[in-house]
């Protein structure tokens, strides 16, 4: 940047300047901003202000007798101390399946990204391929995978993983493995991409410098891949905490996620302050949750 | 696993028998030979005359097909690299770009459980001139800069054997000069023995006690620098270490101490001491420096040989002219005569009587049916001509 500098200030006086339109040059990121930002503005800002106005309308409302916005921050404590348990259930079984995708997801973004060769580009093919498909119509495919009269199902029994009547539909675990593949594409897609500019020669020096394969992971490998890491965490772990298909089509009310509740509220109940609450608080609470891995992922000494 | 870099028995590097091949290809092929501790040996060739595989197979990241690699008494052809007692500095330096310098020097001392690094990382750090950039990452220094960074967490770990893969290849001219000299005084300093792969005839000569001529995977002669150069083994080395005039000549065994050739009708000799062959096809060789230019055969010293030819073309290099010479045969003579003041220039299309002594000129084996092969004017180093 120094360097930079010095260089084009000492050839500067050399040189006379281009005729200067300053106003332009200056207008101009703003105007490339501008159909972006005005896109936001119209869809994202003023929606969000408004959900914000109707988390705090009378509770006492309803779509036939109108809401008034009264100011009632009581929908907050009371929509926490009714639903906290699905609060819990959300961030428990997208924690769980996030755990299940980084097993699953690093060692293969890996193999994608240094071992795959000419396999490279058709194997990330093969991750992005279900996404062709509905994101109904797959959850609705594992409905089948794990029935109770599915192959799965039925070789579980028979090694004694289950009992005799056991099943995997409308169980947590269904949840929990739906979110992990609905998923996955998210957390391998920018962990393959970080790991796909890991320098092998890197891993060579480690080696030359007494650093065994699992050292060499650790000091080389995965400190150079935390930014698709903790890219690949985000983009998986905020859409599977508001998620409410998987728990819908795999698992029962007991196994409701928070976004079954906010669906409900909405469009069963038509408790529109309280669905606005819980909105709200659900994006308080990823927002904590970010704001605190952020703080210790994204520095430095993540060994 | 750890600390065996320094007990181990120190002795010399020795390549025994050693063989790399790629699928049908041979990179190298039953290469042998010893580096005698604390020596600075080059290995030089073209690229893909597979001197950075050897150097690879060394540090244990290519394994060989067949041989050994001793270590004083040790094969160490099959231990892991981070089970050998030798470092490498890569030809892109590989720093470790989330590291700054210090932990980067710093990293095969920790690896190996040494926890108070930092006299040593900052004495070696002084070493390389690099004191007070320890805070630095990698990307905020030059090329030199780096290069001796990665030097110094190579040589922080006091390796029996420091493998160095064209480290210089990046670096401009002049800093790379400068980083020869440099290279060469730690090299004194340390006492290590270094492997230098590299594809620069110069560097090779300026810095090694010791140069391996590599062609093929195979090594061409092997010997102090001014051997090589004075009486190279073969044409391959008389071209790729310098520049040489290889007349296509045969010869008729020895004659007392003189070896009689023919070449183009002409009759020459050389001592029987610069003969590597004094019997069928054999090139006569003399260095284009070694060509002296004179405008008549009456000029010539006693005891000099001559060829007579005509100027083609002249080039002014400052400390030298370099001319070409046309022989009467229709072959072209490369002669460098120094700019010292004595001795005048010579134009184009002037008749020209090149002549050397006999000392000077050396015999190779030659494949029947090969003609002259004089080298063009080029400062690179050639390969072999086609």
């Amino acid at each position: 940047m120094t360097a930079l500098a010095q260089v084009s200030g000492g050839s500067g006086p050399a040189r006379t300047p281009p005729p200067a339109r300053p106003g332009r040059h200056r207008l101009l990121p703003y105007l490339l901003l501008l159909p972006g930002a005005a896109w936001l503005l119209v869809f994202f800002a003023v929606p969000l202000l408004q959900l914000a106005a109707a988390s705090l309308y009378d509770p006492t409302g309803s779509l036939s007798t109108g809401y008034a916005l009264t100011w009632a921050f009581g929908n907050y404590p009371e929509a926490l101390q009714a639903y906290w348990p699905q609060f819990a259930r959300s961030f428990g079984y997208a924690g769980a399946a996030l755990v299940l995708a980084l097993l699953m997801g690093y060692p293969l973004a890996y193999a994608i990204a240094q071992k795959a060769g000419r396999w490279k580009n058709l194997l990330l093919v093969c991750v992005v391929a279900p996404m062709f498909t509905s994101f109904l119509v797959r959850t609705l495919a594992w409905k089948t995978i794990l029935s109770d009269n599915g192959a799965l199902v039925g070789l579980l029994r028979d090694v004694h993983l289950l009992g005799p009547d056991g099943r995997l539909l409308a169980t947590p675990v269904a949840v929990v493995l739906g979110l992990t593949y609905n998923f996955l594409p998210f957390l391998v897609l920018p962990l393959y991409a970080s790991l796909e500019r890991l320098d092998h020669r890197l891993l060579e020096a480690a080696s030359d410098l007494y650093a065994g394969p699992l050292h060499a992971f650790r000091t080389v490998t995965l400190p150079l891949s935390m930014p698709g890491l903790i890219a690949g965490t985000l983009l998986f772990f905020i859409p599977a905490t508001g998620d409410y298909i998987n728990a819908e089509l795999l698992g029962t009310p007991n196994e409701y996620m928070i976004g079954n509740v906010i669906d409900s509220a909405f469009l069963v109940r038509l408790d529109y302050p309280q669905g606005a609450a819980l909105s709200f608080l659900l994006m308080a609470a990823i927002l904590a949750v970010v704001f605190v891995y952020l703080r210790r992922a994204g520095t430095e000494e993540v060994l | 696993m750890s600390g065996m870099a320094n007990e181990a028995p120190a002795g010399d590097l020795r390549l025994v028998d050693l063989t790399k091949r790629f699928g049908i290809f041979t990179a190298v092929d039953e290469l042998s030979l010893t580096v005698p501790q604390g020596s600075f040996f080059a290995l030089l060739g073209a690229s893909g005359c597979g001197k950075t595989t050897t150097l690879r197979m060394i540090a244990g990241l290519e394994e060989p097909t067949s041989g050994q690699v001793l270590l004083g008494d040790r094969d160490i052809a099959r231990l892991r690299p981070y089970k050998r007692p030798v470092n490498t500095v890569f030809q892109s330096y590989a720093l470790f770009p989330h590291l700054n310098i210090a932990e980067n020097v710093a990293f095969g001392l920790r690896r190996r459980g040494i926890r108070r690094v930092e006299e040593q990382v900052h004495r070696m750090l002084a070493l390389v001139q690099l004191d007070g950039y320890g805070r630095r990452r990698p990307a905020q220094l030059s090329g030199g800069q780096q290069q001796r960074v990665a030097l110094a967490r190579a040589l922080i770990n006091h390796p029996q054997v420091l493998l160095l893969d064209e480290p210089l290849g990046a670096l401009d001219l002049k800093l790379r000069r400068q980083m020869q000299i440099e290279l060469k005084r730690i090299q004194t300093e340390v006492g290590i023995t270094f492997v230098h792969v590299t594809h620069d005839q110069e560097e090779a000569m300026t810095m090694a006690d010791t140069v391996a001529v590599m062609n093929a995977g195979r090594i061409e002669q092997l010997g102090a620098p001014a051997e090589l150069y004075e009486y190279p083994a073969t044409a391959f080395v008389a071209n790729f270490l310098g520049q040489s005039n290889l007349l296509a000549a045969d010869a008729a065994g020895p004659a007392g101490s003189e070896v009689p050739v023919t070449a183009h009708g002409v009759r020459f000799s050389v001592p029987a001491d610069r003969a590597r062959a004094d019997r069928g096809p054999v090139y006569l060789g003399v260095r284009p420096e070694k060509l002296h230019l004179v405008e008549a055969v009456d000029q010539v010293p006693a005891g000099h040989q001559h060829v007579e030819g005509v100027i083609t073309d002249a080039s002014y290099v400052g400390v030298s002219t370099q001319y070409l010479v046309r022989t009467g045969w229709g072959s072209e003579l490369s002669a460098f005569t120094a700019n010292s003041g004595v001795g005048g220039q010579h134009p184009v299309g002037a008749p020209v009587v090149a002549h050397w002594d006999p000392r000077h000129a050396f015999l190779l084996p030659r494949e029947p049916g090969q003609d002259d092969r004089t080298t063009p004017l080029v400062d690179e180093p050639v390969g072999k001509p086609s």
